[in-house]
């Protein structure tokens, strides 16, 4: 029996293996064709426009973790996102040329700032903003959700407040004219470590970059979900009270996840500003961080794949029709929503996943028929006497 | 005698002027296999709550192996050796029964060693032996919400045991069983009673005279009687709870008095409810 069992073990640790590394041979392929296939089938407005998309699909991935994974449903992630893009944007904007006049980002004289806010200071350096991209998130995050989660504040209520948060940090960096140009934003990049930004080779850099760091938040995602911890997370998910009575408490797995989410959304913030050019505090309304919603629901929930694939279906088709039919574009979305909700629960991956294969199979005629019925042929209770005590 | 594992001293706790627990005193040494019963509305499902601190008690305390639990939260209580199974079976769904009693039998509980080390093999051996105990050996890789009703509860008992705990607190185990499940939970609870102090809160009077040594009847908040099942079966006060006294606003006879007639008449089968 334990050599049977020790026998069975090392079957189901070798399957695990096998489907790690297709896993792992998907993914490289997808990343290798998106990196050199992609740019020389599409223009290269297109290129920068996946690049874009590939970018919010970092932050998708987030909103899969505490939504779909842990049953957090923030409205409130656009802060994060627009948090990691301020971030890298001060770097930029302080990469003044020695020639220029004034030793200060161009919108601030213009306001009549004689001096460098202090806290513009540390964003001189560079790995002091590269850090800040996800760190000054990720802390906002942890704060935020310790003061949330500890007082057991949950479902509606979480998201509502989510949403309240936004708007106390749209109103701060909108009225901020002097210290973050208020509701301009920050734009007009020049360089970085003295390339052009928007030179076609330093964007081509930044989309193989963004796919890089895809590849690792999908890993992380992978790795945060696949064990034990990733199981409590769904447990929490189903019965949050329950996993108390097991002796766990949620607060410091639902922190330490918030956390995680909002740092994909602070480094997803800082690739799309770097590729589109310009971050301001619209991108922190309410209508975007719902949007993030959507796509993940549209890619299927709890799935990771398709948080990524959601966000970039979902944005390449805002694209396509707002250009033609600008004014469609959310009946269009809104349309598309009520289709996932009400059709597709599972969203596009967990169709393909529970029914997509089912209908593979009896349309190409390779689906396993069934002799007697199916709750017998199925039932492993009964394969298990099968096999084990024979017919 | 052996320590009391759990001593409950005079605990009130109100809701908006509610008492459903009423100047409740109740004490049970370590490895006994207590059984409560009592009509609907007793307070048996808060008096599970006060001691797995869901709710806390408005006065009076609670003592776990001599801890005044008030200062505690669920999960600590949960650590320091409390383990609850609910009414309904209460497991997670979309989970496999492995993942669920390996998620219950995690030692170190905290948010890092779950996230970093993984499951230690000698847990994998308890859970694969409880997966055995509890019947579900050959459908331990499915998800749960594919189990029965039985099953469910079983895997609920299961993760409880996985937690090791000292006390067990069991809500109606049996509620919605075959009698052929029923009798193998009776089985299974009586093999826990070797090892562990159990508290069994229970309606099937059969069942609970299948595993009753000393039961406890709650009424209205505060202990009715307590004794063995025969003791308790016979007592006119606890007749008169389940059964009601249709006569005593009107004229005022003593209870007792009354009681009397009906005691001889009545059988374990009487006392039946669901």
């Amino acid at each position: 029996m334990t050599a049977q069992a020790t026998a069975d073990r090392q079957g189901i640790d070798w399957a695990r293996r096998r489907s790690l590394l297709i896993e792992v041979a998907i993914v490289l392929a997808v990343a290798l064709s998106l990196m050199f296939i992609a740019p020389v089938i599409l223009s290269s407005f297109y290129t920068n426009l996946l690049g874009r998309f590939l970018a919010l699909a970092i932050v998708a991935l987030g909103i899969d973790l505490i939504w779909g994974f842990t049953g957090m449903l923030s409205l409130g992630h656009g802060v994060f996102f627009t948090l990691g893009g301020y971030a890298l944007a001060m770097h930029l904007k302080l990469q003044i040329p020695p020639t220029a006049s004034t030793k200060l980002p161009e919108f601030m004289s213009l306001y009549g700032v004689t001096e460098l806010p202090w806290f513009w200071q540390p964003f001189y350096s560079f790995p002091f903003a590269a850090l800040a991209v996800f760190v000054i998130p990720a802390i906002v995050g942890a704060i935020l959700g310790y003061l949330i989660f500890r007082n057991r504040i949950r479902g509606v209520y979480f998201s509502i407040l989510t949403q309240a948060t936004t708007i106390i940090f749209f109103n701060f960096f909108n009225g901020q004219q002097k210290l973050f140009n208020g509701t301009n934003g920050l734009t007009d990049f020049k360089t970085l470590f003295g390339a052009q930004v928007s030179s076609s080779n330093s964007q081509r850099t930044f989309y193989i970059l963004t796919i890089l760091i895809l590849i690792l938040a999908y890993a992380l995602c992978r790795w945060l979900t696949s064990g034990r911890f990733g199981r409590l997370l769904v447990a929490i998910r189903d019965d949050e009270s329950r996993v108390r009575f097991s002796g766990y408490n949620p607060t410091g797995y639902k922190v330490l996840i918030f956390a995680i989410s909002a740092a994909l959304a602070g480094i997803a913030g800082a690739m799309f500003t770097i590729q589109t050019g310009i971050i301001s505090p619209n991108s922190m309304n309410i209508a975007f961080s719902i949007e993030m919603v959507i796509w993940v629901a549209v890619g299927g929930r709890a799935t990771l794949v398709g948080a990524i694939l959601g966000a970039i279906v979902v944005n390449f088709a805002r694209s396509l029709l707002s250009e033609k039919f600008p004014e469609i574009w959310l009946f269009f979305q809104g349309g598309l929503f009520l289709f996932v909700v009400l059709l597709l629960p599972n969203g596009i991956v967990g169709w393909i996943r529970r029914e997509g294969v089912d209908l593979f199979q009896s349309l190409t005629g390779t689906r396993k028929r069934s002799f007697t019925y199916p709750s017998l042929e199925e039932d492993p209770e009964v394969e298990y006497e099968r096999k084990n005590i024979g017919d | 005698m052996s320590a009391k594992i759990l001593v409950i001293d005079n605990i009130t706790v109100s809701f908006d002027g509610f008492k459903a627990l009423n100047n409740l005193n109740f004490s049970m040494d370590a490895g006994e296999l207590r059984v409560i019963i009592g009509p609907n509305g007793a307070g048996k499902t808060t008096f599970l709550d006060i001691i797995t601190g869901k709710t806390k008690p408005t006065e009076g305390q609670v003592l776990f192996k001599g801890r005044n639990l008030r200062s505690y939260s669920e999960h600590q209580i949960a650590q320091m050796g409390v383990g609850r199974k609910f009414q309904t079976p209460r497991v997670y769904l979309n989970l496999t029964p492995r993942e669920n009693l390996e998620l219950s039998c995690n030692h170190r509980k905290a948010v890092f060693p779950t996230l970093f080390s993984k499951t230690p093999s000698a847990e994998r051996r308890t859970v694969a032996g409880l997966l055995e105990t509890i019947g579900l050996i050959h459908k331990a890789d499915m998800k749960a919400n594919l189990l029965s009703h039985g099953e469910k509860q079983w895997l609920e008992i299961g993760m409880l045991v996985a937690q090791s705990p000292d006390l067990l607190l069991v809500d109606e185990p049996v509620a919605g069983l075959t009698d052929e499940e029923t009798m193998k939970t009776g089985e299974l609870l009586l093999s826990l009673a070797e090892s562990h102090s159990i508290i069994v809160i229970e309606h099937d009077m059969e069942f609970v005279r299948q595993i009753a040594r000393k039961v406890t009847v709650l009424h209205q908040g505060s202990v009715l009687c307590e004794g063995t099942i025969d003791e308790v079966q016979s007592n006119p006060r606890v007749i008169e709870v389940y059964l009601g006294q249709p006569h005593e606003a009107e004229d005022n006879i003593p209870v007792s008095a009354k009681l009397e007639e009906h005691k001889t008449s009545l059988s374990a089968e009487d006392i039946v409810t669901t």
